[in-house]
């Protein structure tokens, strides 16, 4: 049995809960309130992982700390279908890590701006956030811009969607939380509508469902 | 943009800027924003909680420990707090359940909270469910003793309406507006005749920042206080896009200014009664 260590309002873990509803697999959710009472900086958690980060997920006593590698664990060991993580690709599996590596570093900048604004964390610099935020964006934009041109609906070639496209989600949709409009980048708002529109896709508080499709 | 020094019924107010539970006990100096001004607080050694403007370290700030938090005020300091004898009642959990920050306006917040016609979209499967979308009528009171706005015999269906629900119930719910930025949601308990609090205290840090502290005063002997708080930020962390997603930011107290429909009765006395009281700051007059 999977169980997740998860916390509702976490992008990081809603990236887990969306890999494991698409490969449509049973798990166990255990709740670590990382607001207010910082259980992940716990002694407790900080045994299961000593980086005091969610998420981890333990697969019968396998232990695996950070989102990106829990998206190429699970796909790799239960995606039937081999699309979401095609190992034996592996022009498309550099491609897949360069925006897994990408999706992870919205963590220091929209994910980062969401925590200022939402959960008072002011140690950080919420400007520098927010214009590092738009750069990235105007990156992805363009990104997906030239892929719609080449008939392509996600990060990566290939008419399904990968973990890439799983990584780079819930920071991207929850960024006006941290004070970032997505009005300029009309490639990713189209991305995220399709991304919605994914067989077996959860919400989380924050996130809402597609509207009426075409 | 209103300065709150323009505004003497922003200015002379109690306002809620932490639950104790937060900062007891504890010799850290917390830092926040209150009517666009840097306001640092601590508890000492003795239980004292101090306030203060930045950079006025030896002017402490009028400051009052009431139901569970600490509330200041930055000009005249009003004799009295709203009542709330339910917080003192034997046999029930006070607790607070967590703040969090949202780009919007105090009045907003609290219109929200008042508002059970959203239940069903934003709430969904837990305070409201299509296609029981229906708000039906209620009655709504502006009184002078106490001075609040009232909204008695609300009914809604809810499939979750609290933490320890199992199945849906038409839940019963009254609302009471006390203070201009505070509202408290009275809804049916598992002790019978008595109601459960749900709390929501805004503290109006600029025109449209704030933070929203929620609180609750419940019977309930099932639950823990992680699971109550867990529920509480689901709910907020699902109104909060919606929130900062109203234009103008600020209440409109204009009558003309937005078309309300029945179900929003309750929001339409809230603004006659701010709008009477003359309320400049959040709000937006034409």
């Amino acid at each position: 049995m999977i169980k997740l260590y998860d916390y509702l309002l976490s992008g990081n873990c809603f990236k887990i809960r969306l890999i494991l509803s698409f490969l449509n697999l049973n798990y166990e959710k255990i709740h670590i309130e990382f607001y207010p009472s910082e259980e992940h900086k716990s002694e407790n958690f900080l045994q299961i992982n000593p980086l005091g980060q969610l998420p981890v997920i333990s697969d019968d006593g396998f232990i695996l700390r950070d989102a990106q590698a829990i998206l190429v664990y699970l796909a790799s060991k239960y995606d039937k279908g081999g699309t979401w993580y095609p190992v034996k690709n592996t022009d498309k599996i550099g491609m897949i890590s360069q925006w897994l590596a990408f999706g992870d570093s919205l963590t220091g900048s929209a994910s980062a701006a969401r925590l200022h604004d939402t959960l008072f964390y002011h140690h950080f610099n919420i400007e520098k956030c927010r214009a590092m935020a738009h750069s990235q964006f105007r990156i992805l934009d363009e990104h997906l811009f030239f892929q719609e041109e080449l008939g392509n609906d996600w990060i990566c070639d290939g008419v399904t969607p990968t973990i890439a496209d799983i990584a780079c989600f819930p920071y991207i949709a929850l960024s006006e939380e941290g004070g970032i409009s997505r009005i300029s980048y009309p490639a990713i708002r189209r991305w995220l509508d399709r991304f919605k529109r994914i067989e077996r896709f959860v919400v989380m508080p924050g996130v809402f469902p597609a509207g009426p499709g075409p | 943009m209103v300065s709150a020094f323009q505004d003497p019924v922003i200015l002379n107010q109690w306002h809620p800027i932490s639950s104790l539970e937060e900062i007891n006990p504890s010799e850290k100096t917390f830092q926040t924003l209150l009517l666009d001004e840097e306001i640092l607080y601590k508890m000492d050694k003795e239980n004292k909680v101090l306030v203060w403007r930045k950079g006025s370290r030896d002017e402490n700030l009028p400051t009052k420990l009431a139901y569970g938090f600490v509330w200041v005020c930055l000009g005249n300091p009003p004799e009295t707090l709203f009542l709330f004898p339910e917080f003192d009642e034997p046999n029930r959990k006070n607790k607070a359940t967590g703040v969090i920050g949202v780009n919007t306006s105090a009045g907003r917040a609290i219109e929200n909270f008042c508002d059970m016609g959203h239940f069903p979209y934003v709430h969904k499967g837990i305070l409201g469910e299509e296609p029981h979308t229906e708000v039906k009528n209620y009655d709504v009171e502006i009184s002078d003793e106490p001075d609040e706005v009232l909204a008695t015999n609300c009914k809604f269906f809810q499939p979750r309406a609290n933490v320890t629900s199992t199945k849906g119930v038409d839940a019963d719910y009254i609302y009471r507006v006390p203070h201009i930025n505070c509202a408290l949601l009275y809804k049916s308990s598992i002790v019978a005749g008595k109601l459960d609090v749900i709390v929501l205290f805004v503290q109006p840090m600029r025109e449209e920042q704030i933070r929203a502290h929620t609180a609750m005063c419940i019977f309930d002997d099932s639950s823990t206080e992680k699971d109550i708080r867990l529920f509480q930020q689901l709910i907020f962390g699902q109104d909060k896009p919606i929130l900062e997603n109203q234009h103008p930011k600020r209440l409109p107290l204009n009558p003309r200014m937005e078309t309300p429909i029945r179900a929003d009765k309750t929001a339409i006395s809230y603004r006659r009664w701010l709008l009477n009281k003359g309320l400049k700051y959040g709000t937006v007059a034409n």
